[in-house]
């Protein structure tokens, strides 16, 4: 089967004031339709730079990012982001939010149908009652509800979450994680989730993929896992294969991390590519840089 | 419940205190070093019938103290509005645009201690075309551009300050400039332009009494002036607290405003 997300030869280089600092180089992978990937590494490898590579947030260095067919070159509604904090627009409801999405991505339906589109995602991750609610009258985690429920209801070809049950309690992020899981699996998305939490990966993941450290860090192992659909957490955690899979990503994390994997001789040189400035992205590039 | 009452009194009880101390200090500078200076009774006197009819219209200057104050905040109103309209939009652009900034960053801020007392008669000069308008459109122009800074320099600051965040969303839902601006970028920055808001609205009122003096257009300021002209010296105090007072609701009301947005 071909592969919906190709990365190749990704290349991430940061100025730095004592120099270039290449924090990604040469990381390869390919991630099939409707795969569930998981990011692990530890902190400062680089997980959110290739993350924020593919939502098309930060430039590319050297290298190519295709997905379903089409170069990466900018942000856009294709790719539903899911940020580490779950930055809701403070000014906005939580219905609000996720309309303003809606909106851009439906344009042509009509308005009562948006609006149910929305409400149906805020149902959908628990939000029914809180919906006309500001972030700052949200906890913690109905505000990351209401973070899925944003990239969900977009209908992205591709869902990416940064970390996004770093900052909940074991019941929240367990329940939210069934969330996930239950929408990924009803909408045949593609995901891509970074995360710090070995158990995580494994109960979520079809594949996990572990980086090593930074700089100049690269995908080290990857790992396939094993278990089948629907997972059930309680038989998970009764099963010795989920102990030996655990084992297997702490080992790489406490050992091998800091193994750069040899690429084979005689590979091209990674294709330079130079992503197009539109107007969009002229007017962001002088705001960044004011 | 309580507390707050208590609270109210200790505050009230503090009020008093400070104002019967000024006063005090104000009753032994007229009756020692300054005797020229009306005493707070005398003053009192000379004052009480702009007071007790204050919206009295006995001739052109003769008239109730809310009255001339109306004049005054008639004209503060519009110089300010023209402030915030012009001034807003410039202070997106210094925000925005690194290379605006560049150009007019030094400009701005060789204008912005020009003291009013230099704009008024520049102003005069630039509407002269408009006659007998000259003094009033004069007085405007002062005002605005006096009262204007504190927007710009505000607004261009909360700008370089909306979290890379907001705007990430904004990209990854490829929102229009235009959604971009009013969605993101204009509510991002709200607290920040109200600041600048209420100290430029400070600012108008401070630029209003040199304005009417010099034009003499009616209202507190060419009231304090002439009164200074007729030798009514208790006037100038009177006229001195009116502005203060003025001054000091228009900013509380502003605070109001602003603490609103601060939550947001
Ligand atoms: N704008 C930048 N300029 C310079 N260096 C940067 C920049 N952004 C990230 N880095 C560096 O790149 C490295 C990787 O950062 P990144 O945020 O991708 O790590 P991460 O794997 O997501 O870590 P964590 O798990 O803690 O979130 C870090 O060493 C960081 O210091
Ligand atoms: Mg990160």
């Amino acid at each position: 089967m071909s592969s919906f997300l190709e990365i190749s030869r990704l290349h991430k280089t940061f100025p730095t004031p004592k120099g270039p600092l290449t924090v990604v180089k040469d990381f390869d992978l390919k991630i099939r339709k409707g795969e569930f990937i998981a990011l692990i590494g530890h902190s400062g490898c680089g997980k959110s730079t290739v993350l924020s590579m593919i939502a098309g947030l930060s430039d590319v260095t050297l290298g190519g990012i295709i997905l379903a067919g089409k170069e990466v070159t900018n942000a856009g509604p294709d790719r539903g982001v899911v940020f580490q904090s779950p930055c809701l627009l403070p000014w906005f409801t939580a219905f609000e939010n996720v309309m303003l999405g809606v909106n851009q991505v439906y344009y042509t339906a009509s308005k009562e149908e948006r609006r149910q589109i929305a409400e149906y995602y805020l149902s959908v991750v628990g939000l029914a009652d809180a919906m006309h609610k500001r972030p700052g009258e949200l906890s913690q985690g109905m505000r990351q509800r209401c973070g899925i429920a944003r990239a969900f209801a977009l209908s992205p070809k591709m869902l990416l979450l940064d970390e996004p049950f770093g900052m909940l309690d074991n019941l929240t992020k367990m329940e939210l994680q069934d969330v996930l899981l239950d929408l990924w699996q009803r909408d045949q998305k593609t995901a891509l989730i970074v995360t710090h939490d070995v158990d995580e990966a494994l109960y979520l993941a079809d594949r996990v993929v572990m980086m090593t450290d930074g700089p100049e860090a690269t995908v080290g192992e990857i790992f396939e896992v094993p278990f089948a659909r629907p997972r059930d957490r309680r038989a998970l955690l009764e099963d010795p294969a989920f102990y030996e899979a655990r084992e297997h990503l702490l080992h790489f994390l406490n050992h091998r991390s800091h193994e750069r994997p040899a690429r084979p001789e005689g590979e091209p040189p990674a294709p330079k590519v130079k992503p197009p400035a539109t107007g969009l992205r002229r007017f962001m590039g002088a705001l960044a840089a004011a | 419940m309580n507390a707050t009452l208590r609270n109210l009194l200790v505050n009230t009880a503090c009020l008093a205190v400070g104002v019967l101390l000024s006063l005090g200090f104000w009753s032994m500078l007229s009756a020692t070093v300054a005797k020229e200076l009306p005493t707070p009774a005398a003053t009192w006197e000379v004052a009480k019938p702009y007071i007790v009819e204050p919206f009295a219209k006995r001739g052109e200057q003769d008239q109730g103290i809310l009255r001339l104050v109306g004049y005054s905040l008639g004209l503060v109103a519009k110089g300010y509005l023209i402030a915030l309209i012009v001034g807003t939009p410039i202070g997106f652009l210094l925000g925005l645009s690194k290379g605006f900034a560049r150009v007019f960053d030094p400009i701005v801020q060789v204008l912005r201690p020009v003291s009013p007392l230099a704009w008024l008669p520049l102003g005069m000069v630039l509407f002269l075309s408009t006659g007998r308008q000259a003094l009033e459109n004069g007085a405007l122009f002062t005002i605005a551009i006096c009262a204007m800074w504190p927007t710009v320099l505000n607004t261009a600051v909360g700008v370089r300050a909306i979290p890379q965040d907001y705007l990430n969303v904004g990209r990854v839902l490829k929102l229009s400039r235009m959604k971009m601006l009013f969605k993101i970028m204009v509510p991002a920055t709200l607290p920040y332009m109200f600041t600048g808001f209420r100290l430029s609205l400070g600012i108008a009122w401070l630029v209003i009494v040199a304005a009417e003096m010099l034009t003499g257009r009616t209202g507190v300021g060419s009231f304090l002036w002439n009164e200074y002209n007729n030798a009514n010296y208790g006037n100038i105090i009177f006229s001195i607290l009116t502005i203060g007072v003025i001054g000091f609701i228009l900013d509380r009301l502003m605070s109001v405003a602003e603490s609103r947005f601060k939550t947001a």
